[in-house]
């Protein structure tokens, strides 16, 4: 076990460092950063001196060398747009993101299981194969356009919950959160619903299938001959058993979620690192793009991690070798 | 004879499923519209002189204050919206083709390729693939699109890239499996040259599994490019997807003004829904084990 854990965090160093050389490297292909940080109306000698200042002058290697050593120490250097530092920007928009993809993730939860374990229990029943056509539908809307609709509706139409922005907050533990006002979640809820039709639809798919297959299984007719309640068989015996790719799907739509957030954000004016992103690629603000992008790396790499643990954790069948 | 036998079975299951009709019904809407849509198309929707300032905002016209030469309704520079779709439609449904075939070539290159001499550049080629696949689709792509600038040949490379890597990974996964069958040994005693075994006798025994996902993928890739374009990083102003065209209606939603959104966002859906909807037959028919 330890040498597996050894093993995979070399892995994610090593995922890290690549993503770190892709990044700078498409970075430095966009552009000449010199012009975000000085007046237009410079001379060529200030130029120059800014070229200096930002390492520019250096050859490629050296520049890689210059940036990994700040990655390392944490430093991702000033917003060209906001002159503060990058880190701060995106640490300070992250919970913001993470409130809307949490509620998102437990909107999918709760909706997609309870139909997928119907539609896997009960395959050939016209309300299965509705929320199979339905689920497929969740798969084939474009998400922002499903937020727009929902702006229309909501907010133009029948004026029942605001169209943008994040409400009223309250700090817990130096963290802003929303969730815990009644604007705040007037707020959360539209982009929460937008961003989780995909995974809704996604578990649903992964639950009914899992549900059909374990259903088939001899213990699931034991359950029933030896008299469980219908609830008993179909949670107890059927889902625990069906769960497992659930959970890893679950792990890896978290990701997604994060990623899809961008659009969600921009759509409903969210105040998360996704606008953050959003905006800064139009500005060209490139220390904000990476430290997006390193963090959002890490997360993603910390998450395939914790889903293969906890996929070995339920499921004895496999071994970690 | 194979051939022809799964053919026919695959026929009739097709003929008796209803969902497999509705798909590829869809999918042949879609495809006449790529073919001939500017011909049908009301109006040329980027013909300034076809053009008229004073037909803005107009709503469909079973509307109050509908135009009948609008079907959907116009836009803010008098455009038909029915127009802008027909012509939208092509764009979205080109680009998800034209990149599926070009990562479905690449992907599947380097699959046989890995698969097929193992070693460091299996080694090497799956690697990337395992680091590219740990990140959604649709983060990779914008993220490379916000470093190539707007345009189509930019987005069919982004999406290449984003691609390439399911059928790298299944075809290398198959491949193993074939080059240990008895056809491949005979065809490598017969003395045949590596690049002629891959070609003749192994690629035709792979590709099966990857019609379903290069079908499915073409849904994917038609709702990313939607999103880019959304974001303003996808297709320029000028040759503008269904994604862009909602765009453009989403400045105007707030005023009540949503035909020019609601339009081209149910035509996505619909050739998304379609796509899957046949892809989802597919994969019954030709992944029976998953029945």
């Amino acid at each position: 076990m330890l040498a597996y854990a050894i093993k995979r965090l070399v892995q994610m160093a090593i995922v890290l460092w690549a993503v770190s050389v892709i990044v700078f490297l498409m970075m430095s292909f966009t552009g000449d950063p010199v012009f975000m940080v000085i007046p237009i109306d410079s001379t060529d000698a200030e130029i120059e001196q800014a070229r200096r200042i930002l390492g520019l002058d250096r050859s490629m290697p050296e520049q890689y060398w210059l940036f990994l050593q700040n990655l390392v120490q944490g430093d991702f250097g000033r917003s060209y747009v906001f002159r503060q530092p990058a880190m701060d920007l995106i640490l300070e928009r992250l919970p913001a993101t993470l409130e809307i993809v949490i509620v998102a993730m437990l909107i999918a939860a709760f909706v997609a299981i309870p139909l997928g374990v119907y539609a896997g229990a009960n395959p050939g029943k016209p309300l299965s194969r509705l929320i199979m056509s339905g689920s497929l539908v969740g798969i084939s809307l474009p998400g922002f356009w499903v937020g727009m609709m929902l702006i229309f509706l909501f907010a133009v139409e029948w004026r029942l919950l605001p169209s943008s922005g994040r409400g009223d907050t309250v700090e817990v533990l130096g963290i802003e959160t929303s969730l815990l006002t009644w604007d705040g979640w007037t707020h959360v809820i539209l982009p929460s619903v937008t961003l989780s039709l995909g995974t809704l639809a996604i578990i649903l798919r992964i639950t009914r299938a899992g549900m059909m297959e374990v259903m088939r299984q001899d213990y699931i007719k034991f359950a029933r001959a030896k008299g469980a309640s219908r609830k008993d068989v179909l949670y107890g015996h059927g889902l625990r058993n069906a769960l497992i790719p659930v959970v890893t799907i679950f792990g890896l739509q978290i990701g997604d979620l994060i990623a899809f957030a961008t659009i969600t954000e921009t759509i409903f004016a969210w105040p998360g690192m996704g606008k953050l992103l959003v905006d800064s690629i139009y500005r060209a603000d490139r220390p904000v793009i990476v430290v997006y992008l390193m963090l959002v790396a890490l997360i993603f790499v910390v998450i395939n991690l914790v889903v293969d643990l906890v996929y070995t954790a339920i499921d004895p069948r496999i071994t970690v070798k | 004879m194979m051939g022809q036998l799964l053919a026919s079975q695959f026929f009739y299951n097709w003929r008796r499923n209803l969902s497999a009709i509705a798909g590829s019904a869809i999918i042949l809407v879609c495809v006449l519209i790529v073919l001939f849509g500017p011909l049908v198309s009301p109006q040329n929707p980027y013909d300034l002189t076809q053009l008229n300032l004073l037909d803005s905002y107009k709503p469909p016209a079973w509307i109050e204050g509908g135009d009948p030469r609008y079907l959907l309704g116009t836009d803010g520079q008098g455009r038909d919206v029915l127009s802008s779709i027909l012509y939208g439609t092509r764009v979205s449904a080109l680009i998800g083709i034209a990149a599926m075939l070009m990562a479905c070539t690449i992907g599947t290159t380097l699959g046989l390729l890995a698969g097929f001499y193992g070693g460091r550049l299996d080694a090497f080629i799956m690697r990337v693939a395992d680091i590219q696949l740990s990140f959604p689709s649709m983060l990779i792509a914008l993220f490379l699109m916000s470093a190539f600038g707007t345009g189509i040949d930019k987005v069919l490379i982004a999406l290449t890239l984003v691609g390439w890597v399911v059928y790298a990974r299944t075809v290398r996964g198959s491949t193993l499996g074939e080059i240990q069958k008895e056809y491949v040994q005979a065809a490598r005693v017969a003395g045949l040259r590596d690049a002629k075994i891959i070609r003749r006798h192994v690629l035709p025994n792979v590709l099966t599994p990857l019609i379903v996902i290069a079908t499915v993928q073409v849904g994917t890739f038609i709702l990313i490019e939607a999103s880019l374009s959304f974001l303003g990083v996808g297709v320029p102003i000028t040759q503008p997807s269904l994604g862009l065209l909602i765009k453009n209606g989403f400045d105007v939603l707030f005023s009540g003004l949503w035909w020019t959104s609601v339009f081209p966002g149910l035509m996505i859906m619909a050739m998304v829904f379609g796509i899957n909807l046949f892809g989802d037959f597919l994969r019954d028919e030709l992944n029976p084990r998953l029945k």
